[in-house]
């Protein structure tokens, strides 16, 4: 469905600061995949993400959605095809706005025109989206966003992202700025949208044993390349250890203490 | 006295709303208003004398505002040039314009012909004019009121409450920023310019140096309002400008009025204008650093 063509990043070329975040990278995202995507800080994990969704374009190579060519498409453009979500809580809606307002921009992507879509009718339907949250949200529809903590802000992102149906979804660590118990909340929800909507899902995290237990691949980033690439039942045969040991046999050459998996 | 202020003020109110969607909706500081305010006073006034007639003129007047506003946002979407220098730009540029648009002077009559204002005040019959004049505003500056709230309720509308507050999100929902910029400046300055069409209409003038200073009057209207009562319904937001906008006026004509007991001249307005939106601007900080009414309240990532 997503096919990225030996796409390179290159960060202020020519300049000391030059930085190639991701290298020479290839691979597809196939239709109902759900990948979980680890590494350690600059592997090129969010980078990758950026690249797919076309908040930077690539230095060099492709990306196809639906045999597509979008490497140059703008962002918002893609947008109707992905959905995002962002580590920052308050990325995803608008604080100042009210919850009812906040969904209705989500309801439908694209251009909006002069309609006044937002009746009866839409706001039943958003109280009934927001029921399965079990965070009382369906009777606050006309309270700020800007009130909600972080937490229920993040699960409503994700309500209003599955909402408009999109053909991708994105997660950047996307529970990582919240508390334990809300983490553990948001992330069942993830699982809980993902396989009711049958959502193709790409999920970056820090938490090796999330990677593991969710999805139905595995992708381990390095130096801003996949390093491993693992699905199905090798995938459900993966522990934390088999993947730290995985990680030196694949990088024994350039490092050698385990730190440097979380340090670099 | 008060109906001259409430007309006043009703007057400036428009030009306040303007100031109010660029400023607080779209966090966009748009400065084209000090050069749009006159364009639109300056067109309408050239409509009228030139025999086009007061309603093509007043639509003119808002268009050009808006073409103005147009211009202000395709310099800061294209050239990427900050929202600041992009309005100043323009505001420059439209001070030449002005004059061109005024047939090389600086300031032109509107006397002894018919106005909006002058028809109005004919209709009024016996009722005294400031009465009929007063009514008149209050019918014209709700309108546009109403048609602004209407407008906020659509989607386009709620998707420009959403850009200032979280331009990411609405490029998420595939929506091109840079075409809801256009859209939320070019209609700022359209009301601001009707604001100096009925202006110009109101004294009998048009003036090339009429907006000078003006977005910083509108802005501490906009802040004065803000004091008034809390809300986050757009209806009540606008209300609250408009309330702003006359009780701005109604403190710049005190200042006039009694200001020389204390030796103010007119010409220091400004520098009062400029120290009402200081003070306002050092309440409003004080009163977010108090932690229950801080809107921001379990935002963030602490959750």
């Amino acid at each position: 469905m997503i096919k990225l063509e030996n796409m390179t990043m290159v960060f202020n070329p020519g300049t000391v600061n030059e930085n190639t975040a991701i290298r020479n990278l290839s691979m597809t995202v196939n239709k109902g995949d759900f990948i979980t995507v680890i590494g350690s800080n600059g592997a090129g994990k969010t980078t990758l993400l950026n690249l797919i969704s076309g908040s930077v374009f690539p230095t060099e190579g492709k990306i196809r959605i639906q045999e597509k060519d979008v490497s140059r498409t703008p962002e918002y453009q893609r947008a109707s095809f992905i959905g995002r979500i962002f580590q920052d809580p308050t990325m995803g809606t608008a604080g100042k706005l009210s919850l009812e307002d906040n969904m209705n921009i989500c309801y439908k992507k694209g251009f909006k025109g002069l309609k006044i879509s937002l009746n009866a009718k839409r706001r039943k339907i958003f109280q009934q989206a927001l029921e399965p949250l079990k965070m009382g949200l369906e009777s606050r529809l006309k309270d700020n966003v800007g009130l909600l903590s972080g937490g229920q802000r993040q699960a409503l992102t994700l309500l209003m992202t599955v909402l408009s149906h999109p053909e991708l979804l994105l997660l950047d660590e996307h529970t990582a700025a919240l508390d334990p118990r809300n983490a553990e909340i948001v992330l069942e929800l993830t699982r809980q949208f993902i396989s009711e909507y049958q959502l193709t899902a790409m999920m970056i995290t820090h938490n090796m044993k999330h990677a593991i237990e969710m999805g139905n691949r595995l992708l381990m980033m390095d130096g801003g390349e996949i390093i491993f690439d693992v699905r199905g039942e090798e995938k459900q045969n993966l522990t934390v250890e088999k993947l730290v040991k995985k990680f030196h046999e694949l990088r024994s050459k350039e490092f050698a203490t385990d730190e440097d998996l979380l340090a670099r | 006295m008060v109906e001259g202020i409430l007309v006043d003020g009703l007057i400036f109110a428009l030009m306040a709303m303007g100031v109010f969607i660029t400023f607080r909706i779209l966090d966009f500081p748009d400065l084209t208003v000090d050069g749009s305010f006159a364009t639109g006073a300056a067109v309408v006034t050239m409509s009228i004398t030139g025999g086009l007639g007061i309603f093509p003129g007043l639509l003119l007047a808002f268009l050009s505002g808006a073409a103005a506003g147009t211009v202000t946002a395709v310099i800061h979407n294209r050239l990427k040039v900050p929202n600041l220098l992009a309005g100043i730009l323009t505001m420059t540029m439209l001070y030449s314009i002005n004059i061109r648009v005024l047939g090389g002077r600086a300031n032109v009559a509107l006397l002894r012909v018919d106005t909006l204002i002058s028809r109005v005040i004919n209709l009024g019959g016996s009722v005294p004019r400031e009465i009929t004049l007063l009514l008149f505003m209050i019918i014209f500056t709700g309108s546009i009121k109403l048609l602004l709230d209407l407008f906020f309720h659509t989607d386009m509308g709620i998707t420009l409450g959403a850009m200032g507050n979280n331009e990411q999100m609405v490029i998420s929902q595939g929506v091109n920023p840079r075409t809801m910029k256009v859209l939320g400046v070019g209609l700022s300055n359209g009301l601001v310019a009707l604001s100096g069409a009925m202006l110009a209409q109101y004294q009998g003038f048009a003036d090339a140096n009429l907006g000078v200073g003006i977005v910083v009057q509108g802005l501490a209207a906009v802040m004065l309002g803000e004091f008034l009562f809390r809300s986050n319904k757009i209806g009540m937001l606008t209300l609250q400008v408009i309330f702003g906008a006359i009780l701005y006026k109604a403190l710049m004509f005190f200042g006039r009025y009694y200001g020389y007991y204390i030796n103010l001249t007119p010409s220091d307005l400004k520098l009062l204008t400029g120290l009402l939106v200081i003070a306002s601007l050092v309440i409003a900080k004080s009163r977010k650093n108090k932690p229950v009414n801080s809107s921001k309240r379990g935002g963030g990532t602490n959750a």
